[in-house]
């Protein structure tokens, strides 16, 4: 079982939900954005996504926009996202998915980029431009190396799509609570349990809700209807507004163990050990 | 690399051979989905294609004309250069041809509201001409240089009653304004249809896209037999995204005719100031497409330069990626200053003013036509006329005499 099926098998027996919190790598620096990455562990966050910053992201809003440009800045390459990846892996066992857009893998070779991956202690990886019906080839490469493959889905997604990508989705289905980018909002969409409803009836694997989940609130009430919440833009924000402070980590980690706190206990418990 | 291969042969309708697809987050899915599955539809319905022949002729002003170079083949002494005037389309270029027909489209999908991107502003302005002739609002994402660049163009968008957007992230030229144009249309596109100006992007827009450009190379075609009782031998166009290169190729495929597309070189090929995503990029996905790009060697998408705004573009349309590869056309690239002497010779020679993007085709035309006997015919797409850049091109040529 991989790193990540097992945490979500263990949350559910607990009755907490998963709390996915997601760093841009390299942001605002490489040097801090290694510290981040086990603060937000150590403060409870059940998995760590870290996006390797892609110049032209279509999904990503203003906030995720700027730290990977930030990133890039800062001349963050996969490769160095690899290294990153893996000397977290040596400090810490949290599951680490990677998200990215599928031009910097395909330029790295997909095999190559699953394999190293995988070498790095990396669990699993999102291509958000990707597709199931271009994605053979990550596939194969993935599931080669033992990654799981984690697809999205969206409001628009038809029932016919929703049992398509549930069928090549492992670890989790990411679930986009709305249309558009990313990005903090002050409300969830009213139609989430419909939606969250819909890919349960194809599938028993986790579902995790994402996109525009804010605040522990937000992330209470996700974890009610679905398996995680994946919170970005909010906790980027506030490594953007807190970069030169040199409590940086700690307020980081504060947020954090709050969102934790909205996952943990709201689920009736469940029959676990 | 046998992963890699093993997908051109899954290749269906929405590759060009391992090119093409559609790589796009989950939420653009559906709106790109009903766009192909309504065009499928309209493209087999006679009412459609004849509503929009009626258009092409009523009020695009089709069929455009070819013409032959007289003084411009004189001075080059070699190769017949014949254009197809394109530049005497309404609103100057052959972006309306796309335009008609996409509008058209929205209309049957009951949207009320168009969105486009632009570059050197084109194809806002043919986007936002067919709002106005079919009573839709439009909003067009135009990169905050591309503005600058081309002040005359967003003025005529603002009078055809068209909101333009000043997009400034990244290089704030057309590849920004496409990310931004999407990332609007995932929220939007209930009510909204993104009418796409190029033949790239995710399936169906490359395809659609093609077919509704292919009216230039069918019209060429037939003038061309009728004119001189045979086919040209080359055709040229210039290659930004590469619709009217298609246009006017397709029709051609199955012809002995070259096909050479001529992409921007910019300061030089060696210089890396250009937009030549055939000529000296790599293979990579961009915009929903796999197709040929400029990029880093971590594959991040490289910034580019071209004095013309509407070929300042880091890729380029998956089926020219195909054809290069396949050996059916070939693709070149012509710098800033060769477009600004051909922009120069064919207004002096020939009393016509090229847009900066079809001075590239000229340019290489006259190149082209220089080294081949005077029975050869070359046939140059002239997509656009080149009242739009006066501005531009008297501030460059100011500051090259400097």
């Amino acid at each position: 079982m991989s790193r990540i099926s097992a945490r979500f098998e263990a949350l559910a027996g607990a009755g907490q939900g998963a709390l996915i919190v997601f760093l841009v790598a390299g942001h605002p620096t490489p040097d801090q954005c290694a510290e981040l990455l086990r603060s937000v562990a150590d403060a409870g966050a059940d998995i760590v996504e870290l996006g390797i910053p892609f110049s032209d992201p279509l999904a990503d809003g203003a906030v995720i926009q700027a730290a990977s440009q930030r990133a890039l800045a800062e001349k963050v390459t996969p490769a160095q996202v690899l290294e990153m990846a893996a000397a977290f892996r040596a400090e810490r066992d949290v599951p680490l998915v990677l998200m990215t857009c599928y031009n910097p893998i395909w330029r790295f070779g997909v095999e190559e980029f699953a394999r190293q991956s995988a070498a790095a202690g990396v669990d699993g990886v999102i291509v958000t431009d990707l597709p199931p019906e271009d994605a053979d080839d990550w596939i194969a490469a993935a599931r080669g190396s033992g990654l799981d493959t984690i697809f999205l889905l969206a409001p628009t997604s038809p029932a016919a799509r929703v049992k398509k990508v549930v069928a090549v989705a492992t670890g989790f289905v990411y679930c986009v609570s709305r249309m558009g980018v990313t990005g903090a909002r002050d409300e969830l969409p009213p139609d989430l349990a419909d939606l969250v409803g819909r890919i349960r009836a194809e599938t028993a694997k986790p579902v995790a809700v994402g996109f525009g989940v804010s605040r522990p609130d937000h992330v209470a009430e996700v974890c009610r209807l679905a398996d995680g919440a994946v919170v970005g833009s909010a906790v980027v924000s506030l490594i953007d507004r807190e970069q030169s402070s040199a409590g940086l980590a700690q307020m980081v980690a504060g947020f954090v163990s709050e969102l934790k706190e909205a996952a943990r206990g709201l689920k009736a418990a469940g029959p676990g050990p | 690399m046998a992963a890699q291969r093993r997908q051109s042969e899954t290749a269906d309708r929405t590759h060009f051979g391992p090119f093409g697809g559609i790589f796009v987050p989950e939420t653009l899915m559906a709106p790109l989905t009903e766009v192909a599955a309504a065009y499928e539809q309209a493209r087999e319905d006679p009412d459609f294609q004849q509503e929009m022949q009626a258009y092409l002729r009523d009020y695009v002003g089709r069929p455009t004309p070819i013409y032959l170079c007289r003084r411009l083949t004189e001075h080059c002494r070699g190769a017949q250069i014949y254009l197809k005037r394109e530049d005497l389309c309404h609103t100057g270029s052959h972006k309306l041809n796309n335009a008609i027909g996409q509008a058209l489209l929205a209309r049957r999908m009951d949207r009320k509201k168009l969105m486009a991107e632009t570059g050197a502003g084109q194809h806002g302005v043919a986007t936002a001409t067919v709002a106005a002739l079919f009573g839709m609002a439009c909003d067009v994402y135009m990169g905050e240089e591309d503005i600058r660049r081309q002040a005359l163009n967003v003025y005529r968008m603002q009078l055809l009653g068209a909101n333009v957007i000043p997009v400034d992230s990244g290089s704030r030229t057309l590849k920004d304004a496409i990310n931004e144009a999407f990332r609007v249309w995932m929220a939007a596109a209930e009510t909204t249809y993104y009418l796409f100006g190029t033949a790239a992007g995710p399936h169906p827009y490359p395809t659609m896209v093609r077919n509704f450009q292919s009216v230039i190379g069918r019209e060429a075609r037939e003038q061309i037999l009728a004119q001189t009782g045979r086919l040209p031998d080359y055709l040229v166009a210039c290659v930004g995204g590469g619709s009217n290169a298609i246009g006017l190729f397709h029709p051609f495929l199955q012809d002995d005719v070259r096909m050479i597309g001529v992409e921007a070189a910019g300061r030089g090929l060696a210089t890396g100031q250009h937009a030549a995503s055939l000529a000296a990029g790599s293979e990579g996905v961009l915009h929903g497409a796999r197709s040929k790009v400029l990029q880093t060697p971590e594959g991040q998408i490289r910034t580019t330069h071209s004095v013309a705004a509407g070929l300042d573009y880091p890729g380029v349309g998956p089926e020219h990626a195909y054809l290069q590869s396949a050996g059916r056309a070939e693709y070149v690239a012509a710098t800033d200053a060769e477009a600004l002497a051909a922009l120069d010779a064919l207004s002096r020679l020939e009393g016509i003013m090229p847009a900066l993007e079809s001075a590239h085709a000229v340019a290489y035309a006259m190149e082209l036509a220089r080294e081949l006997p005077p029975e050869t015919v070359v046939l140059v797409n002239l997509s656009g006329r080149g009242d739009k850049d006066i501005g531009e091109v008297q501030r460059v040529m100011a500051e090259r005499d400097e």
